[in-house]
């Protein structure tokens, strides 16, 4: 959990450094989506690093899942029984509570994004339109709908990340009493700073900063 | 009840000769157990605190098959985790002057000249070893900075000698002892049966060969067979029902083998603690004890005039009264356990106690927060101070707390040679089960001392030149069917009583009487009244209470029932021993036995004997008695004016 | 005051079990929360009742053998207090309260309120311990302990083994009560020789009992009475992950 997790936090790191870009304009933004599939060249052929990161990314939720899942298992089995008093949470924290449920909508997310914004098959400007394109038709105003998902996926993954980012370190053994505070702190402000980076792009465009 | 007296007892094997070569002598006459033997010997062991833990884990150790037993669901529960204060180790670790004999000398002396000097001087030999033992398996006692040990006084003591872990010594050596019993079940040397109680002891040809217990899951009524017994069931003091003991404490195992033959040494020394929190109803279930630590800083009074009920607050400095300081101003609140407990009886036998039914006193640290600021008080008694205030609601910054005493600690027990064997050859008993180190009165941090100085060190040393001769060969079968019968017999006749009152309300009602009767203060009087009271009262439980449920199922009101049908007969014992001593010593306070300051007067030339009672079925136990003599400490009368 | 009690009466380890309601009058706000059962008890015996099976002992929070899970919460919800240690002034009169058992797949139903936790006791076996028959030990200062050590390794080492932390994990998890006694032992010099082994021994017998994985959701450490705190598991873990 907790290292396939690290992985896929460093990836959405990445990823929404070069989103971003679109603030840049479109130039920008279809450089460096032209730059990813060519990066490493001539070394190695087209698409061999971004096809290396899409292997580790998809072996990475992969186990994410099925660590989940067996957690989940376990924890069935391990309380066949269910409390009859309705259970009230004595910890601090309720992103603690939406690992599961919230794993699952970032699941669906993912779907959704790889086919409206990858595979662009559910995207109007179709596989054949630029990155900048897509994204700006996609996101356009009138498929709030579709904005809307991303925001409430994107709320659920900052819950994720603010569990997830310091639960990570502690299963690891890495943590210890004094170091739980500025590690909480440090998951606090990086799931912010990713939903917001993320957030920025769809919002700026569903409200017409970006056309 | 009647009483006669028998042939004097005579311990056959202390060793003679000077008393700090006696445990070397003893250990090297011992018969040793072939190796290759030992798995052949089996030893049962009942009780797995400090004693019967370290015990069973021990003997497992040594390589004899142990089969252990605790009533609880886990051997870790046993009541010697709740022992907060420490444990005394002449260790001199502080150099400043303890030392083996010292510890021999106070331990004697605060046994108020009662206790056999050659076992109490191997226990002080032995203290040092078991702080090794503990620190070794890892128990987390308190350090200084240079990583070193610490301790502190304790319980009036001149040098510093107690090793402490907070105010949780108990449970840490308790854990210590428990992971080495688990080591052992681990390694398949200790068979460990929790959720079973023993009710009976098993004799045969004279020996003591198995016990038989129930299965308190399945109410099923098992035989267990072995080559020696030994007990480790702590003490009795839930014969007065409210005590500092753990609600599960009984008499029964110590009663049980009793009634098979091993005799009753001294069951009227009893231990008050003068720091309790007070009862606050009817419903009341059990005393919680407070560290005798408060009392450094906290100061005790009650108002000057009777029935004042004025909030503590109220009550202007010169209509308290600060008795202990007026009384004992040499020591003032520090006077020893017995002194302090009994001087907060008097006064609210004199209609000045506060709280609930005016039984309890103030203790006060107002002076000691405006001497040493808040912070420093709850530096050191934070956690005492919240233990309070959860119990009673009452916030002791702000106002008082209210103390009072209660039964802690029985010094008697099972009667036993200085090998811990009782009456009943290859009997062994062990902790605060036996009688042995203590004599009249039990100094502060030795509890623990004692409980695992039997268990590691004494015990499995001399239980080896019994072993030794054996394996003991078949056990007679009519025995063990006499045995197993009683018990059952005496179940179904608790359950067809079919009566009115629950167990618990006899019990509550017998520990009433007990107190008032045979507890803090003891006369004539009050004892014949409690020895013509208790038959009556058992008679009536035997004829009225009501027990529900199975025989056959997890049933807490049959267990509950059976152990305080125990009770009524120790009960009776006690007071018969405290009424035959007519002199007051330690524990025991006959208001007949005082000096002119309304000390305990000692009568050495009459009482200078351990009283081991032996039972019959007929015609009213028969006393023996066990002449003590000090060679090595001189008898005084103590004075803390 | 007057309280409706709904508890969970279970006759065997079989039996399927069931709520049962109760009306309790009377109880006085001073009393403790098993006192107030005993009052009960003691009425259903004289009714030719079954009185409600609990586990209890010392009665002063420090044995671990009682705990049953009231209106939700492991041990109620006074924090750092065992059920023997809540009293009555803390609930409403005429309130309702739910009181069941540790639910938990290693903590069988044994009768009502009664569990079985000797899963417990069957991780200590598996190396909860440092090896040292006894008469064996070096001197006691032979080896200095930092203070700060023994402080910390004694704060781990407080814990009771009552088994709230189980109740209360979301998963069912063990982690807190393993984490404590392989931190107690692993931060002193005399347990460094079994470190490795220990964790690795006891981790895994939790896992073969049947207990939950650990998420971190630090619902134990917020019940356990005795506050063993969350930074126990990180460090089994290290431990765990080295061995």
């Amino acid at each position: 959990m907790a290292v396939t997790g690290a992985v896929l936090v460093l990836y959405l790191v990445a990823h929404v450094v070069g989103n971003l870009k679109i603030f840049y304009g479109a130039e920008a933004f279809n450089d460096y989506a032209h730059w990813l599939r060519h990066v490493g060249e001539p070394a190695v052929p087209a698409r061999t690093v971004l096809t290396l990161v899409e292997v580790v990314l998809a072996v990475s939720v992969i186990l994410h899942m099925w660590s989940a899942v067996t957690l989940t298992r376990r924890a069935s089995k391990a309380r066949p029984v269910k409390y009859a008093a309705r259970r009230k949470t004595q910890a601090s924290g309720y992103a603690v509570h939406t690992m599961r449920y919230g794993g699952v909508v970032i699941l669906l997310f993912i779907i959704w994004h790889l086919l409206d914004l990858t595979f662009a098959t559910v995207n109007p400007a179709g596989p054949a339109g630029l990155p900048y394109d897509r994204l700006v038709q996609g996101f356009a105003p009138e498929r709030w709908p579709v904005t809307l998902f991303y925001v409430v996926a994107l709320v659920m993954l900052g819950l994720h990340l603010r569990h997830g980012v310091w639960s990570a370190f502690q299963t690891l053994g890495l943590a210890n009493g004094r170091s739980y505070r500025p590690l909480k702190i440090v998951a606090v402000g990086l799931s912010l700073v990713l939903v917001l980076g993320f957030l920025s792009v769809p919002v700026a465009i569903a409200i017409g900063v970006i056309k | 009840m009647n009483f006669t007296v028998g042939e004097p007892l005579i311990d056959t094997k202390a060793p003679e000769g000077p008393i700090e070569d006696r445990w070397d002598k003893r250990r090297f006459a011992a018969k040793l157990v072939n190796p290759a033997n030992k798995r052949k010997l089996n030893v049962i062991v009942i009780g797995t605190g400090l004693a019967g833990g370290s015990a069973a884990a021990t003997l497992g150790e040594l390589g004899y098959n142990v089969t252990s037993f605790c009533y609880q669901d886990t051997p870790r529960r046993a009541h010697s985790i709740a022992a907060q204060g420490g444990i005394n180790a002449a260790k001199n670790y502080r150099g400043d002057g303890d030392s083996v004999h010292r510890l021999f000398y106070d331990t004697v002396k605060g046994g108020d000249f009662r206790a056999r000097e050659s076992n109490v001087y191997r226990l002080a030999q032995v203290s040092a070893n078991i702080i090794d033992q503990a620190v070794a398996q890892g128990v987390p006692f308190a350090r200084e900075y240079g990583g070193l040990l610490d301790t502190r006084s304790f319980g009036g003591a001149q040098v510093s000698r107690t090793f402490y872990a907070r105010g949780q010594t108990g449970q840490q050596l308790l854990l210590g002892a428990y992971q080495a019993l688990e080591r052992q079940i681990a390694a398949g040397t200790v068979a460990m049966h929790t959720r079973h109680e023993m009710l009976d002891l098993i004799v045969a040809d004279g020996r003591a060969r198995g016990v038989i217990v129930r299965d308190m899951v399945t109410g099923e009524i098992e035989r267990h067979l072995a080559d020696a017994v030994v007990l480790a069931s702590g003490g009795y003091g839930n014969v007065f029902f409210l005590s500092t003991n753990a609600k599960g404490c009984n008499t029964t195992a110590i009663w049980r083998a009793h009634r098979r033959g091993a005799m009753f040494a001294n069951p009227c020394y009893t231990q008050i603690h003068p720091t309790c929190i007070p009862v606050s109803g009817e419903y009341q279930s059990k005393l919680t004890l407070m560290s005798e630590s408060l009392r450094n800083d906290g100061r005790v009074w009650v108002p000057l005039r009777k029935g004042d009920d004025r909030p503590a607050g109220d009550i202007p400095d010169d209509e308290r009264d600060y008795y202990l300081e007026r009384i004992y101003p040499a020591f003032g609140n520090l006077v020893p356990r017995d002194i302090a407990s009994r001087a907060a009886k008097n006064v609210c036998d004199e209609g000045r106690g506060v709280g609930p039914g005016g039984l309890g006193v103030y203790l006060d640290f107002r002076d000691a927060i405006g001497r040493l600021g808040r912070d420093a008080v709850e530096q050191k008694y934070g956690n005492l101070f919240e233990m309070y205030e959860r119990i009673t609601g009452e916030d002791p910054y702000s106002q008082p707390m209210r103390i009072y005493p209660a039964v802690h600690y029985t010094m008697g027990g099972l009667w036993v040679d200085y090998d811990l064997q009782s009456t009943i050859p290859g009997l062994f008993v062990i902790g605060e089960a036996n009688f042995s180190d203590h004599g009249a009165n039990r100094l502060g941090a030795s509890a623990l001392m004692q409980g695992l100085a039997d268990g590691y060190f004494v015990l499995p040393t001399t239980i080896g030149d019994y072993l030794a001769d054996g394996p003991y060969g078949e056990v007679d079968e009519g025995a063990v069917a006499e045995a197993e019968i009683a018990v059952r017999g005496r179940i179904a006749r608790l359950l067809s009583v079919n009566g009115t009152r629950t167990a618990d309300s006899y019990h509550r009602e017998l520990g009433k009487l007990m107190w008032d009767y045979c507890g803090m203060e003891r006369t004539e009087e009050s004892l014949r009244k409690a020895l013509e009271r208790i038959p009556e009262l058992r008679a009536e439980f035997w004829q009225n209470v009501k027990v529900s449920g199975e025989a056959d199922e997890l049933n807490q009101a049959l267990e509950r029932a059976g152990r305080v049908a125990d009770f009524f007969d120790l009960a009776e014992l006690m007071c018969l021993d405290a009424l035959h001593r007519t002199e007051s010593c330690g524990g025991h306070f006959r208001a007949e036995s005082q000096d002119a300051d309304g000390e305990a007067l000692r009568d050495d030339e009459n009482f200078a004997y351990v009283a081991a009672w032996q039972f019959q079925p007929e015609g009213g136990p028969v006393l023996h008695k066990e002449k003590l003599d000090y060679d090595y400490v001189k008898m005084s009368q103590r004075s803390y004016k | 005051m007057n309280l409706t009690l709904k508890v969970w009466r279970q006759k065997t380890p079989d039996d399927k079990g069931r709520m049962v309601k109760y009306l309790v009058q009377d109880v006085s706000p001073d009393m403790s929360f098993l006192e107030m059962l005993d009052v009960l008890n003691e009425r259903l015996i004289l009714e030719g009742d079954d009185p409600i099976a609990f586990d209890h002992d010392c009665r002063e929070g420090i044995c671990g053998m009682c705990g049953m899970v009231i209106n939700g919460v492991a041990h109620g919800e006074q924090r750092a207090t065992t059920t023997c240690q809540l009293h009555m002034r803390h609930f409403e009169d005429g309130a309702t309260v739910t009181i069941e058992p540790w639910r938990a797949a290693p903590f069988p139903v044994v009768k009502d309120l009664v569990v079985d936790r000797s899963a417990f006791d069957r991780i200590i076996q598996a190396g909860g311990f440092v090896s040292v028959p006894a008469g064996s030990a070096p001197d006691a200062h032979a080896v200095p302990v930092k203070k700060d050590d023994a402080d910390a390794a004694f704060d781990a080492a407080t814990c009771i083994g009552c088994g709230a932390c189980v109740a209360a994990c979301p998963n069912g998890s063990a982690s807190l009560f393993t984490a404590a006694k392989i931190t107690h032992l692993g931060l002193l010099p005399q347990g460094q020789p079994e470190r490795d082994s220990r964790a690795k021994a006891m981790v895994d017998q939790m896992d073969l009992e049947g207990f939950g994985g650990c998420t971190n959701t630090g619902e134990c450490t917020a019940v356990c009475p005795k506050g063993i705190p969350l930074d126990t598991i990180a460090q089994m873990n290290r431990d765990y992950l080295k061995a």
